[in-house]
């Protein structure tokens, strides 16, 4: 891909992002957060191509990857678990009471 | 060949393009709490995906060490978002983002180090001039988020204090250390090798020198700098603002790292996440009326000491009792509760749902009241209530409900004060003279938990509504006033 075309990528994502995080109710604005979090881990794709791509590379290279693949879980892990914690404890008037 | 990545295979960009828009679905899920736990389920589908792609298209030659840091780290975060209480949320989504901030570091270390394994270099190990931009954007931005949010952990998490700190010349040795971040990206960028240099180990730190390496690290270092700098004069209650900013920087940094890789998934996942802190940020600065800029300037809230006293007139207040409190709320139609960040301090949320049920099996209406700004981070309310089972049917913004105010018996105010301050309404002079508040004063009564008479709110000012006739002030710890009260309900 060229320079143009992911950066047309971008900007339309930056579209997309604007209207849809419009649309967030600002009772979830914090499970967005946390959300958003666990999402931007995505870099860990990176981190694994530094960690992997070692034969003949960079040691040095390979260790960050790795601690880098470990920082993005730590985020991942605990950005979609927390997420779902909060998520769970949003309920609707209940019928009992 | 211009980039490596583009030989990338057509199924590849296929999976990396479907990551990302399962991220952009699982924010939407959020616009409805019906839907949001269906949206982060298609963020962890969409996390798997590109997860598993890496994996398979690149050499696996170190797949165990790859398991391993994925379990430690996962195991780790996993173990974290368990067991956190949901009053520390701000500080952990704080925690959480310096981690992306210094992920999107090390792998820009590493993309540099070992440019040859990005496909962003050329034949001779020279790092293509736009490759350069991007990686030194990416660290430089993955710096700043991880030490400011680093600040930010310490300051919200009471490690160090939430006021600001005022360093002589801040703005003059601010902005010289951004403009210094800015010329090196450009000298860096600009910079040509003299003679291709294939990166070897032992000698990384020579090889890095020799290819205009210096100014690459002295763009990390600044940046850290910078971060920290950032951060420190700015006060605890600016915080919804921070923290909402440093999450706009954590996506952009791993835009900027998407760039480099040329990875679809990452660049719709970062414009998301920058677009949805910036937005975050928006709102909060709107609802505090404040400009960014002069958040991040800082210094707000630091002479609370001076102007907190005021005219030094004593002044006339009514204080009631836990007994008074249940006795007027229990002959009242309607009760609207407003919480602030004091009823995170003391944890007074389940108590306050035992008070809203016991008053709803009087017969009483009971709704809640939120401030965009109330609390430390954006819906910090929300859940907190939501934790104490409050349904959040029950729970309204600012503009759904103020105008039940003056139909209301009670507004009962707990742990806010700012965003209850009619002076923000009629005072020019003050400070958070503009900001939107709750109109809880129109109420028949207003019923005012607070710890004690002084300290006036984070912004210094004194709160008309305290000396109202109308108004009766409970001073106490806000958990065990509502507790008193949920027991003088009781009787």
């Amino acid at each position: 891909m060229d320079f143009m075309s992911i950066l047309s990528i971008f900007v339309m994502a930056c579209f997309v992002g604007y209207y849809v995080v419009w649309s967030v109710t600002p009772a979830l604005h914090t499970p967005l957060m946390a959300v958003t979090n666990a999402i931007s881990s995505v870099i860990i794709v990176g981190a694994l191509i530094a960690s992997s791509a070692a034969a003949g590379g960079s040691a040095t290279s390979k260790w960050l990857g790795l601690v880098a693949v470990a920082l993005a879980s730590v985020n991942i892990f605990g950005g979609f678990a927390v997420t779902q914690r909060m998520l769970a404890m949003y309920k609707k008037k209940d019928k009992k009471a | 060949m211009e980039h490596a990545a583009a030989a990338t295979p057509a199924w590849v960009m296929l999976a990396y393009l479907i990551s990302g828009v399962l991220f952009i679905l699982s924010l939407r899920g959020l616009s409805s709490p019906v839907t949001s736990q269906q949206g982060n389920r298609f963020g962890m589908i969409g996390m798997a995906i590109a997860v598993v792609t890496t994996l398979l298209t690149h050499e696996v030659a170190s797949l165990p060490e790859i398991v391993g840091a994925i379990a430690i780290g996962g195991g780790f975060g996993w173990f974290v978002a368990k067991r956190i209480k949901m009053t520390d949320m701000p500080q952990l989504v704080a925690a959480f983002h310096s981690l992306v901030g210094l992920a999107a570091v090390l792998v820009g270390v590493a993309a540099y180090l070992n440019p040859g394994a990005f496909g962003i270099a050329d034949a001779f190990g020279n790092i293509f001039p736009v490759s350069r931009i991007e990686l030194s954007l990416g660290v430089a931005i993955g710096a700043i988020t991880f030490s400011g949010s680093v600040i930010a952990f310490l300051k919200l998490n009471g490690n160090m204090s939430g006021a600001p700190i005022l360093l002589p010349f801040r703005h003059v040795i601010n902005l010289s250390v951004l403009a210094g971040i800015i010329v090196l990206i450009g000298a860096f960028v600009l910079h040509q090798n003299p003679t291709a240099i294939v990166a070897a180990d032992g000698d990384l730190w020579a090889v890095s020198m020799n290819t205009g390496g210096w100014m690459f690290w002295a763009i990390v270092l600044l940046s850290f700098a910078i971060g920290f700098l950032l951060i420190i004069p700015i006060g605890g209650a600016d915080m919804p603002v921070v923290v909402s900013m440093l999450n706009s920087y954590s996506g952009w940094a791993a835009a900027a790292m998407g760039f480099t890789l040329q990875n679809t998934a990452m660049i719709i996942t970062g414009a998301l996440v920058g677009s949805s802190g910036a937005i975050l940020s928006y709102i909060m600065c709107k609802a505090m009326n404040r400009s960014f800029i002069s958040v991040i300037a800082g210094g707000f809230g630091a002479d609370t000491g001076a102007a907190a006293k005021g005219s030094g007139v004593e002044r006339a207040y009514k204080r009631g009792s836990a007994d008074d409190a249940a006795f007027v709320m229990k002959n009242a139609e309607s009760v609207i509760i407003v919480p602030g960040y004091g009823m995170a301090v003391s944890q007074a949320q389940h108590a306050l749902r035992e008070m809203g049920d016991l008053l709803k099996k009087e017969g009483v209406s009971v709704k809640y009241a939120i401030h965009p700004v109330a609390g430390r981070m954006p819906g910090h309310m929300n859940v907190l209530l939501a934790e104490a089972n409050v349904p959040y049917d029950e729970v309204f913004e600012l503009e759904d409900i103020n105008g039940e105010f003056a139909q209301a018996d009670v507004a009962f105010v707990i742990g806010a004060n700012d965003v209850t301050n009619p002076a923000a309404k009629t005072d020019k002079t003050s400070p958070i003279y503009g900001m939107p508040v709750l109109d809880v004063e129109k109420a028949k009564t207003v019923l005012f938990v607070k710890r004690s008479m002084g300290g006036a709110g984070y912004a210094g000012v004194d709160n008309e509504v305290f000396y109202m006739d109308n108004t009766m002030m409970l001073l106490s710890d806000a958990k065990k006033m509502v507790d008193d009260i949920v027991k003088a309900l009781g009787h």
